[in-house]
């Protein structure tokens, strides 16, 4: 009784296998952010359309995702179909030869939607290397409430010099509301994304033509002085490790009068379950210093296509799928409008239903539209990136550079030696990797 | 007593484990040997070559590097006379007999199942932000100025978090050293009129010495390789007031996957670990030899 029981057993569990392998199963690395979330919860969609396709998912916080997806491919390891990876990696990685430019995704794609600078980030040699699945730039968020009650009136494009002065104006210590909150935690992606977007409106740059660093110049010291004297003026104390999520917390509790941060936070700080403050917030573009340059970065999550993969077809057709229009109807069907991923096609910023769901579309838009990864600078730059230099060294060198500025930004070290220690600290690291 | 011949055979019979012991052991640390002397990036393949030492000298001559080694010694050092000292007054609490004492020890214990990662946010954020904190909180309220621990004085805040961690482990050895104390012994010295003080200096202390040998050696190890709460606090700032060796070389290599700069600078790392279990091992070793 009991053998021919397992035996059968054996039997059904050999014919499962046999046509699971008649299918194509795509393994799928991505973030734990809420928008690949509803993806993975969204996928049915996919394969009813395509059987024959199978999804297996991999979905990890966004160091752990970054370390693993870039061992693998740098390894030949092979284990992922489909990788999840920022605008700094795709133009890395494509210059490796390491991703397959995104050729079949279809004719109803229409790569001519996707919005021209994030399409610009990720295409190199005029070949597409990845899809954009959400972007988004940065901008100024502020409180109506406070602006208007010390007399003060938000440009739709404010100067650094309007920025500061509402900042002092706005700030009051007894009732713990301070005028502006801005990253200090020390971190490539942290403080250094703000600053290296803010001294870009200043002029700045990291690298000169010949890759020299310019930490010794003197727009970077403006810009560094600058986010100095304004946090020591107007910003809360404990700065120096406030990343995104703590000066979110800051923002909804009603602590900061304004915040310059990512444009996803605008859906974060204007929903009144979260937040304290969601009927008092406006949007507005990041600054500028007079330089035509703006200080709003440019980033966007996308799926790329290992270089050598045998499963090319199905899985530039899923990628075809997730960062389709029908993709952003599918979600605004099942989830509404205001959960769709935004930031990369034109069409959603022209969607009546969309614009009214979003206050802050229009400005997101604009920003993302305004945020140049080629000649996002006043001198010209021979990197591509806004925030970043897309060179594998920038991670290591922009956490140790954000480590000097935020000692600056205590009060630990002075401006003029946090600039000098990171010039010397980039010129090393720079003459190890070979660059002239 | 065994003869020759069966001692050969314990010989023969003994090998296979430690053999594989011994490779478990040595063929990464080779590895790690061969990959450090060599110029490779994971980021750029095909310009790996043999460089001798200049891994070595490059990590060596980091600007950061002194300040880092003496920051890991002072967060080990801190972290340790903390947690034994504090651990020691725990245990005689937890040893007294008193209502609710399981509930307690079980409270006690608790912190050393926290994740790193998560315990560090909750001190960041909710115990230590200078504006939305539980300590500013206090402070302001009695009239002081919040204490902007992570700016102010962020060392002494990293060893607080780690050591509020590592208390538990700490406790958990040293109580039941504890209650391994004979309870005639207690008697005894209770009928020729011992008083508390001396009682505990005298007998108590003495008997805790191997367990708090046990403790240190083992917290060194961890302690030396203390990370995530850096990480998510500080990272590693402001200036490098908080970079350890541990975080050094995530920022110096890993982070841009150097695999020869990490690998030099993980065998530096394992040979000053080396140096402190020496030290350590002369100073305190001695109690675990009898």
């Amino acid at each position: 009784m009991r053998m021919p029981l397992r035996a059968a057993i054996g039997g059904i569990s050999l014919i499962l296998a046999s046509q699971a392998m008649a299918q194509t199963t795509l393994t799928v690395a991505t973030v734990n952010n809420s928008d690949m979330i509803r993806m993975q919860r969204l996928t049915s969609d996919f394969t009813t359309k395509n059987p024959g396709v199978a999804l297996k998912w991999v979905t990890l916080e966004e160091n752990v995702l970054r370390q693993r997806v870039t061992t693998d491919i740098a390894t030949k390891g092979g284990q992922f179909d489909i990788l999840t990876i920022g605008t700094y990696e795709v133009p890395i990685w494509a210059k490796q030869g390491w991703l397959l430019p995104l050729e079949k995704l279809g004719p109803g794609y229409d790569v001519d939607d996707l919005i021209p600078p994030i399409r610009a980030g990720l295409t190199v040699n005029g070949k597409l290397y990845a899809a954009p699945f959400y972007g988004e730039s940065s901008m100024i968020m502020y409180r109506k409430d406070l602006f208007e009650k010390a007399g003060l009136k938000m440009p739709a494009a404010p100067t650094w010099d309007f920025i500061a002065d509402a900042a002092k104006k706005l700030t009051n210590r007894s009732t713990e509301t301070y005028g502006i909150c801005l990253r200090g935690k020390p971190g490539w992606g942290e403080n250094m994304a703000l600053l290296t977007a803010m001294a870009n409106s200043f002029g700045a740059r990291w690298f000169d033509e010949k890759w020299k660093p310019e930490f010794d110049g003197p727009e970077w010291k403006k810009t560094l002085t600058f986010y100095v004297d304004l946090m020591k003026a107007a910003g809360p104390p404990g700065a120096s490790t406030n990343g995104f999520n703590e000066n979110l917390a800051l923002f909804n509790a009603g602590k900061c009068g304004m915040w310059i941060d990512a444009t996803v936070a605008a859906s974060f700080v204007s929903n009144p379950k979260e937040s304290k403050v969601a009927d008092k917030v406006d949007f507005a573009l990041a600054p500028t210093a007079g330089l035509g340059k703006g200080a709003n970065w440019l980033w966007a999550w996308t799926l790329a296509v290992p270089a050598g993969s045998k499963k090319a077809d199905a899985a530039e057709k899923f990628i075809a799928w997730a960062t389709s229009k029908d993709y952003i109807a599918l979600v605004a069907s099942k989830e509404g409008w205001a959960n769709v991923p935004p930031g990369t096609r034109k069409s959603l910023y022209s969607n009546p239903e969309y614009l009214k769901a979003a206050p802050f579309a229009k400005v997101t838009l604009d920003s993302i539209n305004t945020a140049d990864p080629i000649n996002g600078t006043v001198k010209p730059k021979p990197y591509v990136g806004v925030q970043f230099a897309a060179i594998p060294e920038f991670q290591g060198i922009a956490t140790g550079v954000g480590q000097q500025f935020a000692a600056a930004l205590t009060g630990t070290a002075t401006v003029d030696a946090a600039l000098a220690s990171a010039q010397a600290l980039t010129q090393r690291e720079m003459a190890r990797a070979g660059y002239k | 007593m065994a003869t020759q011949h069966t001692r050969v055979l314990g010989r023969i019979l003994v090998a296979p484990s430690v053999i594989l012991l011994f490779a478990w052991m040595i063929v990464p640390l080779a590895m790690t040997i061969y990959f450090s002397t060599l110029r490779y990036n994971l980021l750029n393949p095909g310009l790996e070559r043999f460089v001798g030492a200049e891994n070595y000298i490059y990590f060596l001559s980091d600007p950061a590097f002194i300040g880092s080694l003496l920051n890991t010694l002072v967060l080990v050092g801190s972290v340790l006379a903390i947690t034994v000292v504090f651990g020691v007054l725990i245990a005689l609490l937890l040893d007294q007999m008193f209502v609710g004492r399981s509930i307690v020890r079980l409270m006690v214990i608790a912190p050393f199942f926290v994740m790193p990662t998560v315990s560090a946010l909750v001190w960041k954020n909710l115990l230590m932000h200078p504006v939305s904190g539980v300590f500013a909180w206090l402070a302001t309220s009695l009239g002081f100025r919040a204490i902007d621990w992570f700016a102010q004085v962020p060392m002494l805040a990293i060893i607080l978090i780690v050591a509020w961690q590592w208390l538990p482990f700490a406790t958990l050895v040293l109580l039941t050293a504890m209650q391994s104390l004979d309870s005639e012994e207690k008697e005894a010295a209770d009928m020729d009129g011992t008083r508390p003080l001396s009682f505990f200096f005298h007998i108590v202390l003495p008997h805790l010495a191997r367990a708090v040998t046990v403790v240190v050696l083992i917290q060194t190890i961890f302690l030396l390789t203390v990370f995530a709460e850096i990480f998510v606090t500080t990272g590693g700032g402001p200036g490098t007031k908080t970079t350890n060796l541990a975080f050094l070389i995530y920022a110096q290599a890993l982070l841009q996957y150097d695999v020869g700069g990490a690998s030099a600078g993980g065998i530096v790392a394992v040979v000053l670990a080396n140096i402190v279990a020496f030290f350590l091992v002369r100073l305190v070793g001695k109690n675990l030899e009898t």
